[in-house]
């Protein structure tokens, strides 16, 4: 399943289908070790394997910055050696036991990987249309902040109220990245660019309203809101000592909802032909300007609802200023763990949501940072978008080479 | 594209007007607009009699108490009618190449203007604002001119926060271990580790430059917040490095209000403007100069004329990286003079739009740095003058004006032809 990173040029639109993997490849040592077929195994042996890697390299940055052991290194090596090697055990033991070892757990879980499928699945949405959304962050911020002021200002049953703010919230992040993918299609500004920059914009923005009357709390002097109505607070699911809400389910429904529109709908396929080449599905007859505009209007519609799931869902409901989080950049480490295919993304945000509530624990019980999420993350991009790395360390069969361009130049 | 098409219409029509002259037009209603707001908003929407005093020295300087007190209200009908009078001006369409002059002359009167009519009534230190100018757009500068070795070169390089970061941090802890050579040899090798990085990745993987990108900041930040939660704040003389202190130049640092501005810094800053004139000498006048554009304009023909596009792009990402390392050395030992978790707080992301602001060259990346650090030494004096506007409107300025001009509403900035375009040799 290599079709996200097939080269720009390719002009033909069909061979955008889901599992075509039709560029005659040689099987690779483990297709042909576990029989399974090769898209399947190929979908998953590289990022199972950057997995292990990135657990590895985690684990010997654990040891070296283990400042304890290493003054004792010099009275007693194997000793020092033998505390780093335990505090490698208990810090991926309390990982573990963090993200899957008690209904709080996997709760946590679940709840973290929430907004991870939403955002994920946006950034998913543009890679395959060619389009590389870097402004995740921003259009959280903002379509939260739409999301949020319905919870605050509008008084309506629970029924009305939820799906009314996440309504505003698509809406809300809709716009922000409509606007890049608008000033795409228009003036050729590269959506990278416009993306990045709209994502400070839109950090400022919220840190200077959540100040102002309209959303802060009465007699507060920090940028932090009041909490919002009870009827807009997305309803727990296992009751309200645990934290994860039926904005799981809509991220889960999120999922479905956008494998229909890429593989099973008109416009999807649309889409899908102009990730493969604007050129050629331009002469084809179709609006490329108008599908740019479009398509990044629905990953950050996506990227919205992830905004309102942190700002309606995230006990006490008072929201600060910074809500997203880092969560706009997981995103891209999620879209290209899951290959930009949604069931891959939700996959991957399980796992994400998995690792970072686990690392939560690990801060906690182990002394190590959950930064070492963060690092664990840039090393599955690596070693997922340069394979021939990973092949290399486990001396696979070496493949043809797949260049993961995703984007063009700046002036393209 | 568009703008070559139009252009050779014109020749052949000729009433048609040119897209310079559409400019200057547009230029002109702007600079109109915006003298008239001054004078609307800042003049007589204004009371008369309070006066703004501008102090113009410091403390330390040689001629001590300088000031110029001046009617905000008539200073600021005065400076509206002058930038009225520079859109008219381009309304004219003479003297096309002044366009850009004139917008920038429009817009530093109205920050003139501005800075009066907060000031009003009270004492503002107007140089001081003006060094604390040139220092907050150091690390943006050197930020930029990161950028620019790279995408010359037709390499994107999103990872300039990680960059400075990381040096940052390695410059800090070496420097309180080992002392500030230690530090400034760490900080440079730390820049030019994380550009080799970006030019493996992107050159030996063809790995997409913008992930590439995106993962050098995710490691920077991921690796230098472990590195800061595990050992510095359990060892915290790891983080007491030794400022770096100013060097006085004699003579010219006596000069009012230029001497404090630009006479009185580290050494970062002088090398910073050594570095921007190297780096267009080099860039224009040299065979490397020449090498490296050829690259990121068309590594292919550069290719048949024997130049090696792998080792050209490696070296430029290199040296680029180690341009960040400097940047984050200041940052790190003369700016902040300790390592702070995510200290960068997005500036590399301020260079990259400097970079393309300042339309890929090496003094358009010093301009627009200065504007930025000018910018932002504007939002810190009135979040402490605490006028009512809100702060964070300039703290946006940057972005937005970055994203005004990828758009080409005031012109199209025009990137290398290859940026961001793998090379693969056939």
């Amino acid at each position: 399943m290599s079709d996200t990173r097939e080269p720009k040029g390719d002009a033909t639109p069909q061979s955008a289908s889901s599992d075509a993997s039709r560029n005659g490849d040689p099987r690779s040592r483990w297709d042909r070790v576990t029989g399974v077929g090769e898209s399947a195994s190929r979908a998953l042996v590289v990022p199972a394997l950057a997995l292990v890697l990135a657990l590895v390299v985690g684990a010997i940055i654990i040891m070296v910055t283990d400042v304890d052991a290493w003054r004792l290194m010099g009275e007693d090596p194997g000793a020092a050696i033998g505390d780093m090697l335990s505090g490698v055990w208990v810090a991926y033991r309390e990982l573990f036991i963090g993200a899957f070892g008690s209904v709080r757990a996997i709760s946590e879980t679940l709840f973290t990987a929430t907004p991870l499928i939403l955002a994920g699945l946006a950034v998913a949405v543009g890679f395959r249309t060619g389009l590389f959304n870097i402004g995740a962050r921003g259009q959280m911020f903002i379509g939260g902040l739409f999301a949020l002021w319905v919870g605050l200002h509008v008084e309506l049953p629970a029924f009305l109220h939820i799906p009314l703010a996440l309504i505003a919230a698509i809406v809300g992040g809709g716009i922000w990245g409509g606007l890049a993918g608008f000033l795409k299609a228009r003036t050729g500004a590269h959506e990278v660019i416009t993306t990045i920059m709209l994502n400070f914009i839109a950090a400022f923005f919220v840190l200077y309203v959540l100040k102002t009357s309209i959303f802060q709390a009465e007699g507060s002097n920090i940028p932090q809101s009041a909490p919002i109505l009870e009827s807009a607070r997305l309803v727990p699911i296992f009751g309200d000592q645990y934290r994860v809400n039926i904005g799981f389910f809509l991220a889960l429904a999120a999922v479905f909802v956008v494998q229909w529109l890429l593989f099973r709908s008109t416009i999807g396929f649309e889409f899908r032909a102009a990730g493969f080449s604007p050129t050629a599905s331009a002469y084809a007859g179709m609006n490329v300007a108008f599908l740019y505009t479009a398509v990044m209007f629905i990953s950050g519609g996506l990227a919205g609802l992830a905004g309102a799931t942190m700002t309606l869902g995230l006990p006490p409901y008072t929201v600060t200023s910074n809500f997203p989080g880092t969560i706009g950049f997981d995103a891209i480490a999620l879209a290209l763990l899951g290959r930009s295919h949604p069931y891959g993304v939700l996959a991957a945000g399980l796992l994400f949501g998995a690792l970072i509530a686990g690392g939560r624990t690990m801060q906690a019980a182990a002394g190590v940072s959950v930064d070492l999420v963060i690092v664990m993350q840039a090393l599955i991009i690596i070693f997922i978008a340069a394979p021939e790395l990973v092949r290399a360390i486990f001396r696979l069969k070496p493949t043809e080479t797949e260049p993961t361009q995703l984007t063009k130049g700046w002036g393209a | 594209m568009t703008t070559t098409i139009e252009r050779t219409e014109a020749v052949e029509v000729r009433n048609r007007s040119t897209p310079e002259e559409r400019r200057s037009t547009i230029v002109g209603w702007v600079l109109i607009a915006l003298g008239v707001f001054v004078i609307i908003a800042f003049g007589i929407g204004v009371e008369a009699g309070a006066d703004a005093t501008f102090n113009l020295s410091l403390q330390t300087d040689r001629f001590q108490d300088l000031a110029w007190s001046v009617s905000a209200r008539n200073l600021s009908i005065v400076l509206g009618v002058i930038i009225v009078g520079l859109g008219a001006w381009r309304l004219s369409r003479r003297a096309l190449d002044w366009t850009n002059i004139a917008l920038a002359l429009g817009f530093s009167l109205f920050s003139l203007a501005f800075l009066a009519w907060a000031a009003a009534g009270s004492q503002f230190s107007l140089v001081g604002m003006l060094r604390s100018t040139v220092i907050l757009s150091v690390v943006i500068v050197f930020g930029a001119l990161t950028g620019l070795m790279c995408e010359r070169v037709g390499v994107i390089n999103i990872g300039i926060e990680g960059q400075l970061l990381a040096s940052a941090f390695a410059g800090v802890v070496l420097s309180s271990a080992f002392g500030t050579v230690a530090g400034l040899v760490g900080a440079l090798l730390t820049g030019a580790l994380l550009g080799w990085l970006l030019a493996w990745l992107t050159i030996r993987f063809h790995v997409d430059q913008i992930i590439a990108g995106v993962v050098i900041n995710f490691l920077a930040l991921g690796l230098t917040s472990l590195m800061s939660a595990r050992i510095l704040t359990d060892v915290q003389s790891l983080n007491a490095p030794e400022r770096i202190p100013s060097i006085r130049i004699p003579l010219l640092a006596d000069i009012p209000v230029l001497g404090p501005m630009f006479f009185d810094h580290t050494f970062f800053v002088y090398g910073m403007f050594i570095l921007v004139m190297a780096i267009h000498l080099g860039l224009f006048y040299t065979r490397w100069g020449l090498r490296s554009r050829s690259v990121g304009e068309h590594p292919k023909a550069a290719d048949t004329a024997g130049i090696n596009v792998y080792w050209v792009r490696y070296r430029n990402v290199i040296l680029g990286g180690m341009i960040a390392g400097f940047g984050g050395a200041f940052l790190g030992l003369a700016q902040v003079a300790r390592f702070e978790e995510d200290m960068t707080g997005g500036v590399g992301f301020i260079g990259l739009a400097a970079m393309i602001f300042g339309r890929w060259l090496p003094f358009g990346a010093l301009g627009a740095g200065l504007v930025f650090g000018f910018a932002r030494a504007v939002q810190q004096k009135i979040s402490i003058l605490n006028i009512g506007i809100p702060s964070e409107f300039l703290l946006m300025l940057p972005y937005v004006v970055t994203i005004i001009v990828v758009a080409g509403v005031v012109g199209k900035a025009r990137p290398p032809a290859a940026d961001g375009q793998p090379y693969i040799k056939q």
